[in-house]
């Protein structure tokens, strides 16, 4: 098959289906983000990836402090709270000069977070220039761990994905566990009725969106470790997350979960038998085939329109 | 005929904003501009087709597609293989290892003309594939999202993964496409030379005639009784479906017909501007059509065509002058728009010249007192209820005759 023999075959499949759990990582992040936002809220926000690129930015810039400081080795811990934080913060604020206000015109929402994505894509190049800048990376996360000669797994990889873990667990926890969790489930399937039981839906809102936002924030952050940062990075993922999330379901958890481990090995394979090119066409071609036969997604609700 | 020259115009007052469109584009601006920048306005008016397309699909249908670059892009695409194969004769390709053939081909070391290359080698066929290729294309799509009744948002987030793919083939596929260059180095058309300042007048003013034609048959088929159920489709769908028609179906026709007038457009684009490139397929340039149909006002067509002007040129002045000014005025021309000015500058236009009219009328029926006025709008509601009452009479009449 294809001129390799079978134990190379097999190294190959791990190998790039490790490179492609890194990209199943970030892709996850991202679509956790946009599954609360779309998903429950059904705004589509078309600067999600700008989010993620803030999260990014926070962890270079932050890298750079902890040099001239000396704390490299722990500095990732706090990037990651900070970039939830800043993220989160500049989606609190969004939704609340912007998306509040287009609750009831979806399309409209998606052009108007792509005209916030340009914003902020030429805020980031003003700020921090157009060329991509890497984060100073602590020593245990370089390096790589060798079960076989023939196989080389990225430490960097292993632990965004430990990370990409905590935060679906953590956003499980929150959505179906906790009292707001609750709370935005009930705004999300009638409005007007948890309005009337006493919950501040406009609070819910502003939250879920600036919750979603926070994920991207993190996603950037674990996005550091695995490529560098330029200020149009974000709009290299915002449709891949898209599909992910369309694919999976637009509500379930479990899809989002499925369909971004899904599409991230297909890519991540195919591109090693084809040029990279190819193989995220044949990716997407499946995915927008699938989609034509199965609207509703893989892990859809039953529910019918 | 006369029924149906007035609904291609539009009325009085749409006949009146067409001249007025096609004055500014027939005399005004040639007379005004310099060929070089007569020919940038023809590059724009060529968007404009696009625009135009929006506003029928989504300012009329509510559908939005974020892929209408891939209608333009195989228009334009169709164009530039044609002009391509003609530039690239025996004899002006004969240092090529394989003359004859397109020259990015042959930095390929591709050796024949691929088979989907060679319809392209005859006019007649190049502009049936110009119009019938996005056609079908665009009932494919539509036909397998619409009968399933995949709509709104999901409908934007599909097409703009197709438009994704199409631009990420092009440039891969280096050797039949000519990659991320595109399609360059276009010279004549059947002989006659496109990039000579005459050809240039005149595939300007053909352009703009075709714009004027493309609107007037959008204002046709949003006059018919199939515009009226495309109004009513956007606003509310189920009902329409409860009442028995096959919204699918109309949906897939507004589709493709966006999509022709789309492939039009890419077509004129090539002939003007003497290239193609997979920089007009992908989602930013689909994304910022939409952007200009929505400036205009997603449901007028004359609207569409200023405003993708308009946002042109602004385009063109800050990123000659401030380029880092542009994408924040971009970005905030977006976010202003969907805000605060849904129906762009036609609704900016309805607005005040309602208000203009209204002050006009009011100064002249100042004698009128004001408890007549109320008294006429309360009748002109009346009237209606009465005429629904007497139908319902006559069709209960009618029933009972038949039984009878």
């Amino acid at each position: 098959m294809f001129g390799y023999s079978m134990a190379d075959i097999g190294n190959v499949m791990v190998m790039q289906g490790f490179s492609g759990l890194s990209m199943f990582t970030v892709l996850l992040l991202m679509a956790l983000g946009l599954a609360i936002i779309f998903g429950q809220m059904g705004v589509i926000n078309m600067a999600h990836g700008e989010f993620m690129t803030i999260g990014a930015y926070t962890t270079v810039m932050l890298s750079k402090v902890a040099v001239t400081y000396g704390f490299v080795n722990y500095y990732f811990i706090f990037a990651i709270i900070l970039a939830f934080i800043l993220a989160f913060a500049v989606g609190y604020f969004v939704e609340f000069i912007m998306i509040r206000h287009l609750y009831k015109r979806p399309l409209d929402t998606l052009l108007a977070t792509w005209g916030l994505s340009l914003v902020m894509q030429q805020m980031f190049r003003s700020s921090f220039g157009a060329k991509e800048v890497s984060a100073e990376l602590p020593e245990w996360l370089l390096g790589s761990f060798k079960p076989t000669p023939d196989i080389d797994i990225p430490i960097n990889g292993v632990f965004v994905m430990v990370l990409a873990l905590f935060v679906t667990a953590g956003v499980y926890i929150f959505m179906y566990r906790s009292r707001w969790g609750l709370r935005v489930r009930a705004t999300v399937q009638n409005r007007v009725m948890a309005g009337a039981v006493g919950i501040n839906t406009k609070k819910v809102d502003r939250v879920t969106f600036a919750l979603g936002c926070g994920i991207a924030g993190i996603a950037g952050a674990a996005f550091t470790t695995i490529a560098s940062t330029g200020p149009t990075t974000g709009t290299l993922y915002i449709v891949d997350s898209f599909m992910v999330v369309v694919f999976g379901g637009a509500a379930s958890l479990m899809g989002t979960i499925a369909s971004a481990f899904g599409i991230a090995q297909a890519q991540s394979i195919l591109q090693f038998f084809m040029t990279s090119s190819m193989g995220k066409v044949s990716t997407l071609l499946v995915i927008v085939g699938i989609l034509m036969m199965k609207p509703e997604g893989l892990f859809a609700s039953k529910l019918r329109k | 005929m006369n029924a149906i020259l007035s609904r291609l115009l539009g009325g009085k007052e749409g006949a009146i904003g067409l001249a007025i469109l096609a004055a500014i584009i027939f005399i005004v601006l040639p007379l005004g501009l310099d060929i070089f920048r007569l020919n940038l306005v023809g590059k724009y008016l060529t968007y404009a087709f696009v625009a135009v397309s929006l506003v029928l699909l989504w300012g009329n249908g509510g559908i939005l597609s974020l892929g209408q670059g891939i209608f333009f892009g195989l228009g334009g695409y169709g164009m530039a293989m044609f002009l391509k194969l003609e530039a690239s004769d025996p004899i002006s390709t004969k240092i090529q290892t394989t003359p004859g053939i397109p020259d990015f081909m042959d930095w390929n070391q591709i050796t024949t003309i691929p088979w989907f290359w060679q319809p392209f080698k005859s006019l007649p066929l190049t502009i049936l594939a110009i119009l019938v290729i996005p056609a079908l294309f665009a009932y494919f799509i539509g036909f397998a999202m619409f009968k399933r009744r995949v709509g709104g948002v999901y409908f934007a987030i599909i097409t703009q993964a197709i438009a994704l793919i199409l631009s990420i083939l092009i440039v891969g596929q280096q050797g039949y496409t000519g990659g991320v260059n595109g399609i360059t180095d276009l010279r004549t058309l059947l002989g006659w030379d496109v990039r000579a300042d005459s050809a240039k007048y005149i595939l300007y003013f053909l352009n703009g005639a075709l714009l004027i034609g493309v609107i007037m048959v959008s204002r046709y088929i949003l006059s018919s009784k199939f515009g009226m159920l495309l109004l009513a489709m956007r606003d509310k769908e189920e009902r329409v479906r409860f009442s028995g028609y096959d919204v699918s179906d109309f949906k897939i026709f507004i589709f493709c017909v966006a999509a022709v007038i789309s492939a039009i457009g890419g077509a004129m684009f090539t002939l003007q501007v003497g290239f193609m490139s997979p920089s007009f397929v992908g989602i930013v340039p689909s994304i910022e059509m939409v952007i200009f149909a929505a400036v205009g006002g997603r449901a007028s067509l004359i609207g569409a065509v200023y405003g993708t002007l308009l946002v042109n040129y602004g385009k063109t002045v800050f990123s000659e002058t401030y380029p880092e000014l542009w994408l924040f005025l971009m970005g905030g021309l977006f976010i202003a728009v969907v805000m605060f000015f849904p129906d762009g500058l036609a609704g900016l236009y309805a607005k005040y010249s309602k208000k203009i009219k209204f002050l006009r009328r009011f100064s002249e029926s100042e004698k009128v007192k004001n408890t007549e006025v109320l008294v006429t709008s309360a009748e002109t509601e009346v009237v209606p209820n009465n005429g629904l009452a007497d139908d319902i009479v006559k069709f209960n009449v009618n029933e009972l005759g038949a039984k009878a």
